[in-house]
């Protein structure tokens, strides 16, 4: 039984966050290494972008909301979604019409591209400030769990309690049917095969007639549409606030670096290590382990590895290990 | 045009705009401008040596900025004895013992043949380091943590004079950078970035959470300055008696003085650091520098140790910006960890290095000024446009309220504006590299 | 200098002969055999130019290929051999000369509007797509293509039976004649009317070489005309057609595969022997 107790455990806080959070990394880091691969810089303005698409999302939720309309049990922002890609899709349009073609037709240095999207991430973060300001937002409705902790220990009789958040099953269920539907696009249509064979050798790709500015505008919107589900996601998991998505860069890059820049396979185990690492190892174990171990073995102390408010340096170790021992990633991408 | 007619009028512009502000405002506001200005030019120096030279993309500035600040706190206020006693040795006991486990754990990694064996031992270091660093370092932390926790619950500092801070600023943020150059140089550019980037984001979690060190999200504030205090001038006859033949009133006329005083200071400060820079870029030393970011291959080619030149100049720019941060946090007079913003304190100072001008320490320091009076001044300019734009909307609207609420928010959005214009018309900055 | 037994031999004093002034202008008309470039296939015609505004590279170049043939440019490194290919193929920037496809005019186009036109390119290096199966190598070939392709990629697969085998696998992680095989296949995937290769054996064992020559003349066989630069000369001329001896970004000899490997100066300068 204690056995039993030790595992319910950590499934409850350490697995299902964790996954929940591994999967909203992963479709952050899709986005950011999708532009490495095909645009070739590392987009600053990444974070912003999904705290955007996230703010037009909410912006039509609450609009929904006024309506009447809701999902019922589900979150309303569901609903909303599709305009928030919508929105974040023009805006990266915009964003790649007055900025990045210039320099992509001067063949300009990626260096320079990186701090030109930093350019971009300003003026992102001053409009959604502008738009909707920098404080927390919630938009989250319907169901808060599929299953509470009471209802899980009357069912199974055990000590300790599983809760699901809707949240976090939406936003593992999305996650799937996005990146099932991206790597469809990616391996079976043309224009996905088109892309990779771009991101793979631009010279022959241009040889073999394929048009650089569609596969580039394609790639906008695909970001724009990971970027706005996994903004989405977080927010209906966390809470909305958009100097958060600011700071979410450093661990979707660590994510993206980990799996190997511009493997998009690569990008989605990337979120889950780096997840997975900063939950374990700022979990305090005590629970999990007094269940485990003989009464007389039971910690005193909470077994915490770190606490919570460095969980950046997790992302940051993890990445730095991997950069020293496997600079390419764990699935080799396109830098060396 | 003549190119220093050009670049004198550029820095005449500069003063220009500051004295309209202190005549139309106040000279207090002119002044808080030009100190701050004058601070921010000196970390535009540091990124511009890493940039500009060197072509190393460090988004870290706002680590080591933290960092000068953090040296100010240990270097001028007085010791807690009481802390020391409590747990401060063991404090210092637990970080030496961390330290010594990374190390060993490098040794271990180094001397061992490759194999199994090489990774279970070193990971067993890691793990049994780890676990007896806790063992010692927490007890410590709590103890101190304990004493006072409402006026001090940390370890003090040396009680120095406070402008020793400055250049220990600049030594804590070479030790950090030489750590961080030590790992993150020889990867690609771009990692470097994200690198420094995340050690950024720790330095600033350690520095709010470590409330033994600097007092965490509690703050110190009063930190000793090299000036005298408004107060005591106001009350000092000579002092009142020289004002009055000025035409001004005590008050102002301490402030006022005060804050030059740090000008003069801060101004002392950024010249030799110019001499220095331009010194740098002139010598052979910077010629390779420059050789490097042009043709790393060849450079390497010629038998140039390109790491560890790039090592250099990371250290040296890093320790430039922490002395900024020890000057800032002296002028100041407080320790806040919770303002340090990685859009304010990192990419700040880049659009200020761009639009002045990469690889030119006068175009930085012009950048410096120029951005940072922007800065300050946008948020007004922003509210009275926004004044004028809602002006036909009926008051208590709710559109005109968010609209003048968000007036703040401008700035943002303006730095970036600006930063692409430049990138785009002008791209080698205001005042080019020669 | 004249030929052999007519030199000054060493002697050149200046006051007993009187070179001043002899005239240096021989008369060289001809090439002895007639190479017909008025009905050529792909021509590019006394090409000069270089990259940018940096200095001339070729020299009143020219090379070509006639319906059916293998035409193959050889020289010594730096000789400008690629870059004559390049011109060709429109990556050079030219200030004389022209290129010409069946008669058109073509020396304006891009690159890639010279693929539309019918011209097949296989670079030296960087010709393949190596994290895309061969079978998506082949597919991107065929992409300015609306119609079916399966028949081309079945040739292709026909011409290349190896590349049937790993159609599913990764063309980076493919030996390097198999990737020559699979650059060549993409190329072939626009139905080319011409097929330009630069290098095709460029660091494969000669083993492997010997099979690429093969799979070279039979897609020669399938009646596409083919215009290659080679670094083994005498292999290449062997198959060849026609061939051009480049020197310094000049045409220095140019004949038939045969004639030029009977030339016993080309055979001394640039065969070995």
């Amino acid at each position: 039984m204690d056995f039993l107790n030790a595992i319910v455990a950590l499934a409850n806080f350490v697995i299902i966050p964790a996954v929940a959070y591994g999967s909203q990394l992963a479709l952050g880091a899709l986005g950011v290494t999708l532009i490495y691969g095909i645009l070739r810089f590392s987009n600053f303005a990444h974070g912003d972008t999904m705290a955007f698409g996230t703010m037009v999302t909410i912006l039509v939720t609450w609009w929904l909301q006024a309506q009447g309309i809701t999902l019922g049990p589900l979150p309303t922002a569901l609903l909303a979604l599709p305009f928030g890609i919508l929105g974040c899709m023009a805006l990266l349009l915009l964003t790649d019409k007055l900025v990045y073609r210039f320099y992509r037709e001067q063949k300009a240095k990626p260096m320079i591209l990186v701090i030109v999207s930093t350019g971009v991430m300003f003026i992102m973060n001053g409009l959604v400030r502008l738009i909707i300001g920098p404080d927390d937002q919630r938009f989250a409705d319907g169901e808060r769990f599929i299953i509470t902790a009471r209802e899980f220990k009357q069912m199974t009789g055990l000590q300790e309690g599983l809760a699901l958040k809707t949240t976090q099953g939406i936003t593992v269920v999305t996650a799937v049917v996005v990146v099932a539907l991206l790597f469809w696009f990616l391996n079976r249509t043309r224009t996905g095969k088109s892309m990779r064979a771009y991101s793979d050798n631009e010279d022959l790709a241009l040889l073999s007639g394929i048009n650089p500015e569609r596969v580039v505008t394609y790639t906008w919107l695909i970001v724009a549409a990971l970027a706005t589900v996994a903004g989405t996601l977080y927010g209906l998991d966390k809470s909305y606030k958009p100097f958060v998505y600011f700071q979410l860069l450093l661990p979707i890059f660590a994510s993206a670096i980990v799996g190997g820049l511009g493997s998009p396979i690569g990008a989605i185990a990337g979120g889950f290590v780096i997840a997975f690492s900063e939950v374990t190892i700022t979990y305090a174990w005590k629970k999990v382990l007094g269940y485990l171990m003989p009464d007389s073995l039971a910690p005193d102390g909470l077994v915490q590895l770190l606490s919570t408010d460095y969980k950046f340096a997790v992302s940051f170790v993890i990445l730095l290990i991997v950069l020293l021992f496997r600079p390419t990633g764990l699935f080799g991408g396109k830098s060396a | 045009m003549n190119e220093s007619l050009k670049n004198t009028a550029l820095f005449l512009l500069v003063a220009v705009l500051i004295v309209i502000t202190g005549v139309s405002q106040s000279w207090n506001a002119a002044l808080l401008i030009l100190n701050m200005g004058l601070v921010s030019a000196i970390m535009a120096i540091g990124v511009n040596l890493q940039w500009g030279f060197a072509g190393l993309f460090n988004v870290g500035v706002m680590g080591f900025v933290a960092l000068g600040g953090l040296a100010v706190v240990l270097v001028s206020t007085d010791p807690v004895s009481e802390g020391w006693s409590a747990g401060g040795w063991q404090i210092l006991l637990g970080l030496v013992l961390g330290a010594a486990t990374i190390t060993a754990a490098v040794l271990a990694y180094g001397r061992l043949p490759k194999g199994r064996t090489r990774a279970l031992a070193v990971l067993a270091i890691l793990v049994v380091g780890f676990f007896v660093y806790r063992a010692v370092f927490d007890p410590g932390v709590e103890a101190v943590e304990a004493i006072n926790p409402a006026g001090a619950g940390n370890i003090g500092g040396l009680g120095l004079p406070v402008l020793l801070a400055w250049p220990a600023g600049g030594l804590l943020a070479a030790g950090a950078a030489w750590l961080i150059g030590k790992t993150a140089l020889g990867l690609r550019s771009d990692y470097l970035a994200i690198a420094t980037m995340g050690i950024a984001e720790i330095i600033i979690a350690v520095m709010k959470n470590e409330d033994w060190l600097a007092r965490g999200v509690k703050n110190v504030v009063g930190l000793p300055r090299p000036l005298p205090y408004e107060i005591d001038l106001q009350n000092d006859a000579g002092f009142v008696a020289s004002a009055a033949n000025l035409g001004l009133d005590p008050v102002t006329a301490s402030t006022l003085y005060v804050k030059l005083g740090y000008s003069l200071l801060f101004l002392v400060v950024l010249l030799m650091l110019l001499w220095m820079a331009q010194m740098a870029l002139k010598s052979p030393w910077g010629r390779m520098m420059r050789a490097i970011r042009d043709n790393e291959i060849a450079a390497e080619a010629m038998g140039k140790d390109v790491t560890r030149r790039h090592l250099q100049v990371f250290v040296l720019g890093s320790a430039i910006c922490g002395m900024a941060g020890a000057m800032m946090t002296t002028l100041d007079g407080q320790l806040t960890p919770g303002t340090y913003q990685p859009l304010r304190f990192t990419f700040l100072i880049w659009v200020m290095v761009i639009v002045g001008g990469s690889g030119n320490n006068f175009g930085a320091i012009l950048g410096a000024m120029l951005i940072w009076f922007l800065w300050v001044q946008v948020e007004p300019i922003g509210l009275w446009l926004m004044q004028v734009i809602t002006a036909g909307l009926p008051d208590g609207s709710a559109l005109k309220a968010h609209l003048i609420d968000s007036a703040a928010h401008m700035r943002l959005l303006t730095m970036g504006v600006l930063l692409l214009v430049v990138l785009r018309f002008s791209p080698r900055g205001l005042i080019p590299e020669k | 200098m004249s030929g052999p037994g007519y030199g000054d031999r060493g002697n050149n004093d200046r006051s007993i002969v009187n070179p001043q002034g002899a005239g240096e202008l021989g008369s060289h008309p001809g090439t002895g055999h007639a190479m017909d470039t008025g009905s050529a296939f792909l021509i590019g015609d006394s090409m000069t130019g270089g990259y940018g505004s940096g200095p001339d590279i070729l020299h009143d170049c020219t090379v070509s290929v006639n319906r059916g043939e293998i035409a193959v440019i050889v020289g010594p490194n730096g000789a400008g051999k690629s870059t004559a290919m390049k011109a060709v193929f429109g990556m050079l920037d030219l200030h004389q000369g022209s290129v010409r496809l069946d008669g058109e005019d073509i020396t304006d186009l891009t690159p890639q509007d010279r693929v539309v036109k019918g011209m097949g390119f296989v670079p030296q290096t960087n010709n393949i797509f190596p994290s895309l199966t061969v079978e998506e190598n082949l597919e991107m070939g065929a992409f300015i293509r609306r119609d079916d392709f399966r028949d081309t990629m079945d040739q292709v697969f026909d011409l290349f039976p190896i590349l049937k085998d790993k159609r599913n696998q990764p063309a980076g992680e493919l030996s390097g004649g198999q990737r020559q095989q699979v650059a060549v296949g993409r190329a072939l995937m626009t139905q080319p009317k011409v097929l330009m290769l630069d290098e095709p054996t460029a660091g494969v064992s000669p083993i492997v070489m010997d099979e690429l020559f093969d799979r070279i003349i039979e897609v020669s066989r399938t009646g596409i005309p083919i215009l290659m630069v080679e670094q083994n000369a005498r292999q290449a001329l062997e198959i060849a057609d026609r061939g051009y001896v480049l020197v310094q970004g000049r045409n220095a000899y140019t004949g038939t595969g045969k004639q030029l490997l009977a030339d016993p100066e080309v055979r001394r300068s640039f065969l070995g022997g």
